[in-house]
C-alpha cells in the first residue's frame, strides 16, 4: 500500500547529552517570567495522556501566592501498552531532574518527587545515584532545590494526579473531586505542579533548543514529538520518537505484519481503531486533523487477524475491574457489570441488543464517574463493541 | 521489644511519623517481612498515633502490599493484553507443573508464592514476570523453568 508520508522520526528524548549542568544554570540566568512565555510558545501539551498545555500549568503555579509549592514528575506508568518512562528514566534520568529544578525555580517550589510506580522499583540504585549526583550539584552553587524519590506499590489509579497525591499523602490512592486542581491545591494542599516524565524531557529540550525548534516540529494544536510505545502483533516492538500528527495509515505501514485488524491507541481506555479507519485517523490532540484525531499517552498496540476483539474487551474489562479504586458507584459497579454484560451475550444468555444497554451503560460512566478512569471505560467498550459486533455475539 | 516493635520503630525513625510516611513504613515492613501482619499494622498505628484501621485501609489498597503470608520469592506473572496474547498462560502453567501449586497459593516449604499482575510495562518483551522486584521479559517455559531452577539452588545454599 502506498503512503503518502513517510513517519518521521526524531531523536531528542533519548539523545545524549552531557550538558544538563550547563542547560541549567544557563536557564536560570533568564526570567522565570520569559522561561514562561517560551514554554508556551512551544505549544508543549502534557505527554500523559490528558494533554494539558504544560505553559499554563507552569504559569498557573507560578502565579500562587503560596510560600509552599511542589513539583512532581508523575512516573506512575500504568497504562496497559505504555513503557517509554521507565526507558526515560533509565536512559536520561539527569533530563528529568534537570526539568524539574527549572520547574522549581520559575514556580518557586523548593520540593520536586519523583512518584515511581512500585512494578520498577528495580531502577532505584541507579536513580537514587543521580539524584545523589544532583543534589551535590545543587548544593555546590547553591540552589535551593531538593528531589527525592516516592514509590508506589502497584495501583494503576495512582497514575490519576490527585489519586497520586492521596497516595504520598499515606491514603488510600481515591482520586478527588475537582477543581480545585493541582496547580492551585495539591500536595498536602499546597501548589502543585504534576507533569509526566516524558513532559519534563520535552521542556529539557525546549530550554535547550528553544521553543521554535519544538513548534517547528509535528502539525498545527499537535506540536513536537511523542515517544510511541509499540507492542502486540509487529515484528519491530519497541520505543520510537515521532513527530505527531501523523496518520494511522502511515503508522501501519511501518509497524505492522501485513496483517493488522486493528489498533488501539492510548491504551486500554484509549480507542481502537478497525482497519477501514485507518487512513482517517491521525495521532494527536484533537483540533484541525481531518477525520479522527486520537489523544495518546503512546501507546500503540497492533492486533493481527489471528486475535479475537472479544478476548481483548475482556482482558480491558477485567483490568478495568481490578484497578477501579471502588470510590465511586458508576466506575465500581460499572466495570464489573460491563464484564459479566459481555460474558453473557457471548454465551447466549443475554440477546444481541443486550450490547446496546452496555453501550448506554458506559455513556452513563462517562458522565458520572469521578475521574479518567471510569470515564475513559467507554473509549475501548464502544469503539471494540461498535466496530466487531458480531465478534462479540459469535 | 519484639522484632516487629523495633522494624516499626527504626522505619518510622527513618521516614519520619506523619501521615505522609505511612506508605514508606508499610513499604519497609513488607521488604523485611514479605506481608503485613494484623500486628504490624496495629503497631505502624500506635507509631505514628492514627487509627488502626487507616493503616489497613490504606495497606489494602494497593496490589503490592500484602496483608496475607507469603512464600519468600513472590512470583507476580502479568496477565494484561500483550503478555495475555503472546503466551501466559503457557507461563503460568510452567511455573505451577514446577511448583505444584495454583494461582494465589504458596509452596509447602514457603519459598515461592504465585500470583496474577496487571501490566508491568514490559509490553514490547512479552509475556514477563516479576520475582520480587526483578524483572523477567521475552519467558518461554524454558527459560522459566530455569529461572524458577536458579531460584532454588540459592535456597538450598543458605
Amino acid at each position: 500500500m502506498a503512503t503518502s508520508n513517510q513517519l518521521k522520526r526524531v531523536d531528542f528524548i533519548f539523545r545524549n547529552e552531557n550538558d544538563w549542568e550547563k542547560i541549567l544554570s544557563s536557564t536560570l540566568k533568564k526570567k522565570p517570567q520569559d522561561l514562561i512565555n517560551e514554554l508556551i510558545s512551544s505549544e508543549l501539551k502534557g505527554r500523559g495522556g490528558a494533554g494539558f498545555p504544560t505553559g499554563l500549568k507552569w504559569k498557573l503555579t507560578a502565579e500562587s501566592k503560596e510560600k509552599e509549592k511542589y513539583v512532581i514528575c508523575n512516573a506512575d506508568e500504568g497504562e496497559p501498552g505504555t513503557f517509554k518512562d521507565r526507558e526515560i528514566l533509565s536512559r536520561v534520568p539527569y533530563k528529568v531532574l534537570t526539568a524539574m529544578a527549572i520547574c522549581g525555580y520559575i514556580t518557586g517550589a523548593k520540593r520536586g518527587y519523583i512518584y515511581l510506580r512500585g512494578e520498577y522499583k528495580f531502577l532505584l540504585p541507579e536513580l537514587n545515584k543521580v539524584i545523589d549526583e544532583f543534589d551535590y550539584y545543587c548544593k555546590e552553587t547553591d540552589l535551593d532545590f531538593k528531589i527525592s524519590i516516592f514509590m508506589g506499590s502497584g495501583a494503576y489509579i495512582c497514575g490519576e494526579e490527585t489519586a497520586l497525591m492521596e497516595s504520598m499523602e499515606g491514603k488510600r490512592g481515591e482520586p478527588r473531586n475537582k477543581p480545585p486542581f493541582p496547580t492551585q491545591s495539591g500536595f498536602k494542599g499546597k501548589p502543585t505542579v504534576i507533569n509526566n516524565v516524558e513532559t519534563l524531557v520535552h521542556t529539557f529540550t525546549i530550554f535547550k533548543y528553544g521553543a521554535k525548534k519544538f513548534y517547528d516540529l509535528g502539525v498545527q494544536y499537535s506540536r513536537g514529538t511523542k515517544l510511541f510505545s509499540v507492542s502486540g502483533d509487529t515484528p519491530k516492538p519497541g520505543i520510537y520518537e515521532l513527530e505527531l500528527g501523523m496518520s494511522l495509515q502511515d503508522f501501519v505501514y511501518e509497524f505492522g505484519d501485513g496483517d493488522t485488524k486493528a489498533v488501539q491507541v492510548g491504551g486500554a481506555s484509549g480507542f481502537l481503531v478497525p482497519r477501514k479507519k485507518f487512513k482517517d485517523a491521525a495521532i494527536g490532540f484533537k483540533g484541525k486533523l481531518t477525520g479522527i484525531s486520537l489523544p495518546t499517552g503512546g501507546s500503540m498496540m497492533l492486533f493481527n487477524s489471528s486475535r479475537s476483539m472479544f478476548n481483548v474487551l475482556d482482558n480491558y474489562l477485567e483490568f478495568f475491574r481490578e484497578e477501579s479504586c471502588g470510590q465511586c458507584t458508576p466506575c465500581r459497579v460499572g466495570c464489573q457489570q460491563l464484564l459479566l454484560g459481555i460474558k453473557a451475550v457471548k454465551r447466549g444468555e443475554k440477546p444481541a441488543s443486550y450490547l446496546d444497554k452496555l453501550l448506554r451503560l458506559t455513556e452513563t460512566m462517562q458522565y458520572t464517574a469521578k475521574c479518567g478512569l471510569g470515564q475513559s471505560v467507554a473509549n475501548s467498550f464502544s469503539s471494540i463493541v461498535e466496530n466487531f459486533r458480531e465478534e462479540m455475539i459469535y | 521489644m519484639d522484632p516487629i516493635q523495633t522494624l516499626v520503630k527504626d522505619l518510622a525513625e527513618k521516614h519520619g511519623r506523619s501521615r505522609e510516611s505511612v506508605l514508606p513504613i508499610l513499604q519497609g515492613v513488607v521488604e523485611q517481612e514479605k506481608f503485613l501482619s494484623e500486628r504490624s499494622m496495629i503497631e505502624i498505628a500506635r507509631e505514628i498515633d492514627i487509627p488502626a484501621a487507616d493503616v489497613y485501609g490504606t495497606a489494602t489498597f494497593y496490589s503490592f502490599l500484602e496483608t496475607k503470608p507469603t512464600g519468600k520469592f513472590i512470583i507476580r506473572v502479568c496477565k494484561t493484553i500483550t503478555c495475555a496474547m503472546k503466551g501466559k498462560n503457557q507461563i503460568l502453567f510452567a511455573i505451577q507443573d514446577m511448583l505444584k501449586i495454583s494461582l494465589g497459593e504458596t509452596t509447602p516449604d514457603k519459598q515461592f508464592t504465585l500470583l496474577e499482575t496487571n501490566c508491568l510495562g514490559w509490553c514490547h518483551k512479552a509475556p514477563a514476570m516479576l520475582i520480587n522486584d526483578e524483572i523477567y521479559t521475552e519467558l518461554t517455559p524454558e527459560k522459566v523453568r530455569e529461572i524458577l531452577t536458579g531460584y532454588m539452588k540459592v535456597n538450598v545454599n543458605h
